[in-house]
């Protein structure tokens, strides 16, 4: 067939489940989360229905085709190019009425359009019941209801869809005013949709009094907050300790494969790659695979928009958008995502401000550093229960000291480089879904632990080989490290620190995961190994290299708060387009972590710490 | 009830018909699009610990404002609605 599959594109509100539909409909993992903005860019994906293949494109959710905002303007384009050979508006079931406007506005534009209703799951759980047909006959277009989450109602679209890139020409609508739209939309929505049970709606209202109320509100999100850490924490410990036992098993079948080969070559490979690859993957892995499928099932729950609702009043003092609090969440991810999705702020001066502060949050690379060290040195041998929880809470402080950052680091940017009151904004708040428990686990577990794996094999290995080297190939009587180390050493000093954790830093640039590794590989480069998940060794060795609770404390802050990583440099430059404001979001961490560690150190040594 | 009032001074269970928008382009634009035109209800479910933002229902939609916006909508008072 020389002729192009037809296309058709999907385009709807924010948070109506469109990437949830795409991903059902062409089979990819497109992230998907309770909120609005949740896809930044467009997505392409084909699929194949009655022996024809058809190309699908996810747009970005607008709520208007005014072309104002560039989420709108790359939807505006895509419909009125005539690109598509069909335009399918996704609604949302539980809110119709504001979701017919958009279908309303498409059908001016152009008269191949399907209205698929999806959320119909969601609708019967509130007590909603659409007449699909009432409401076909009154818009002129077909109406599809699915259920996109579970696989309903997706054939039916599919059917919807091929007729509907078929060849006749439909006409487009007259074009009407904001209000007509508003109205029209207003009555097919009251003669079309019956609401059989308040009681569901109810406890909708309820659930947010309690989750997003003046009194309940912030202490609820610091609690489940507090119990996600913890349960990563407590949880973490048993699989960490099974994982490095098992790698020090293979570990040493792989030295003795390895027992013909050179010394050095043997040396190179299991002390080497094999040690830091290990010690990334069993101490990082655990706690990313418990906290998030945690997570992501308090973003399915909706939870998200309701924590930047609570926290919107100090962004606002703060002359940044309460949307910042989203970017953040997803900065506690991924630093990256946490840049990219800074593309849900319309205005440019916030946005900045919110990808700027970004890495302010730890990201997941972080956790188990700072699990490694909160356990090490402030958790110490109380074991059980306690122990647990004292980890969890200390994590907690670590992440809120990551939020005040933010916070005061966007005040500082908003009176200096980056003045300005803050723009208008408005938030959607979408109804509490039931999370899809099974999915959401399965999927960010398998999604992520390929993802982890990978990264720590592309990234964990070289950086094993290449501190391997460096300990290994000397020069004027010592190894390169040494006088790396010792060349740091003097400056890394003045902030608590010592020259082979600062060296550590450096080196995991490219991923936050290694630097502890990197560091006892190079403490370890001349003593004896340890077993790595033995937490108490590590006491231990790093005691024994000149580590005091005050050294722990830099360490803990300089990890929190430094350069970030390789990929978020680059995402930011992408992003914004500009390598000073890039510079400028290096330094602004780097200096707060330099300083903060040195206030630290330096009080502390007058104190005798 | 014939009462002209600011969004913004809604209590939490009040409600409102909009009669003006009086607010910047961009909002008064967001806010259409929205549904928030003339003779729209408007109803404050709930506040934020510090009294703002607020949420608001919209054309079924819960939608979260700060006061500022808000303050450039006017209402006309409408009897409470059965929640």
């Amino acid at each position: 067939m020389s002729r192009e599959a037809p296309c058709i594109a999907l385009v709807g509100n924010p948070n109506v489940g469109k990437s949830t539909l795409f991903n059902a409909l062409t089979g990819l993992r497109q992230h998907t989360g309770n909120w609005a903005g949740k896809t930044v860019a467009t997505a392409q994906g084909r699929f194949t229905h009655g022996g024809v293949e058809y190309r699908l494109t996810d747009l970005p959710g607008v709520y208007s085709l005014t072309a104002k905002s560039p989420e709108e303007k790359v939807a505006w384009d895509y419909i009125a190019s005539g690109q598509a050979d069909g335009v399918v508006v996704v609604c949302d079931a539980t809110c119709l009425e504001r979701n017919l406007i958009l279908a309303l506005q498409v059908l001016e534009l152009t008269g191949k359009v399907l209205v698929c209703v999806n959320l119909m799951d969601e609708a019967q759980r509130l007590g909603l019941q659409v007449d699909l047909e009432g409401l076909s006959r009154r818009l002129g277009a077909p109406v599809v209801g699915v259920s996109a989450g579970r696989q309903q109602g997706l054939e039916e679209l599919k059917d919807a869809m091929a007729r509907l890139a078929g060849p006749e020409e439909e006409k487009a609508g007259e074009p009407r005013t904001p209000e007509e739209r508003a109205r029209l939309a207003e009555r097919y929505a009251a003669q079309t949709v019956r609401s059989r049970r308040q009681d569901a709606l109810r406890r909708q209202r309820k659930l947010d009094r309690v989750l997003a109320s003046r009194l309940t509100g912030i202490p609820l999100v610091l609690l489940l907050l507090g119990v996600v850490l913890w349960l990563t924490v407590a949880g973490a410990n048993l699989p960490s300790r099974l994982l490095s036992q098992g790698f020090d098993r293979l570990g040493g079948v792989l030295a003795l494969w390895l027992a013909g080969a050179p010394a050095w070559l043997s040396s190179l490979l299991v002390d080497g790659v094999w040690r830091v690859t290990a010690w990334v993957v069993s101490v990082m892995l655990p706690p990313m695979a418990i906290f998030f499928p945690l997570f992501t099932l308090l973003e399915d729950l909706g939870y998200l928009p309701r924590v930047a609702f609570l926290m919107d009043h100090a962004f606002q003092k703060a002359r940044a958008c309460g949307k910042q609090a989203l970017t953040m969440a997803m900065s506690l991810g991924c630093n990256a995502c946490g840049v990219t999705g800074c593309r849900i702020i319309d205005s440019p001066r916030e946005r900045l401000i919110a990808t700027l502060t970004a890495s302010l949050m730890p990201c997941n690379g972080k956790f188990p550093t700072l699990i490694a060290l909160i356990t090490i040195f402030f958790v110490g041998s109380r074991g059980g229960l306690t122990g647990s929880l004292l980890g969890a809470a200390l994590l907690l402080g670590a992440l809120l000291l990551g939020a005040a950052a933010t916070l005061a680091c966007s005040r500082l940017l908003s009176a200096t480089v980056l003045k300005g009151t803050p723009s208008s904004f408005t938030l959607e708040l979408p109804p509490f879904r039931k999370p899809r428990i099974g999915q959401v686990v399965v999927r960010s577990l398998l999604d992520r632990t390929v993802f982890v794996l990978g990264r720590a094999l592309a990234v964990a290995a070289p950086a094993g080989l290449a501190i391997w080297l460096l300990a290994n190939v000397e020069a004027g009587g010592a190894s390169l490290l040494d006088w790396c180390t010792g060349f740091l050493d003097p400056f890394a000093r003045l902030f608590g620190l010592d020259g082979v954790i600062l060296m550590a830093f450096l080196l995991g640039w490219p991923a936050n995961e290694i630097v502890i590794p990197v560091m006892l590989m190079a403490y370890l480069s001349t003593g004896t190994l340890v077993e790595y998940g033995d937490l108490a060794a590590l006491g231990e060795l790093l005691a024994g290299q000149g580590w005091t609770g005050l050294t722990a404390v830099c360490v803990t802050l300089f990890a929190l708060f430094h350069w970030p990583c390789s990929t978020t440099c680059l995402t930011i430059r992408r992003e914004t387009g500009s390598w000073r404001w890039t510079a400028l979001a290096v330094v602004l961490p780097t200096a707060l972590g330099f300083g903060l560690c040195f206030l630290v150190a330096n009080v502390g040594r007058l104190l005798g710490l | 009830m014939d009462e002209s009032l600011s969004m913004a001074a809604l209590n939490v269970g009040e409600s409102g018909y909009v009669t003006q928008l009086t607010a910047q382009p961009a909002m008064e634009r967001r806010l259409r699009d929205l549904g928030l035109v003339r003779g729209t209800r408007v109803t404050c479910l709930f506040k934020s610990p510090a009294g703002d933002p607020c949420a608001y229902l919209i054309r079924g939609a819960l939608i979260a404002l700060r006061r500022a916006d808000a303050s450039g909508v006017r209402l006309e008072r409408a009897a409470p609605m059965a929640l």
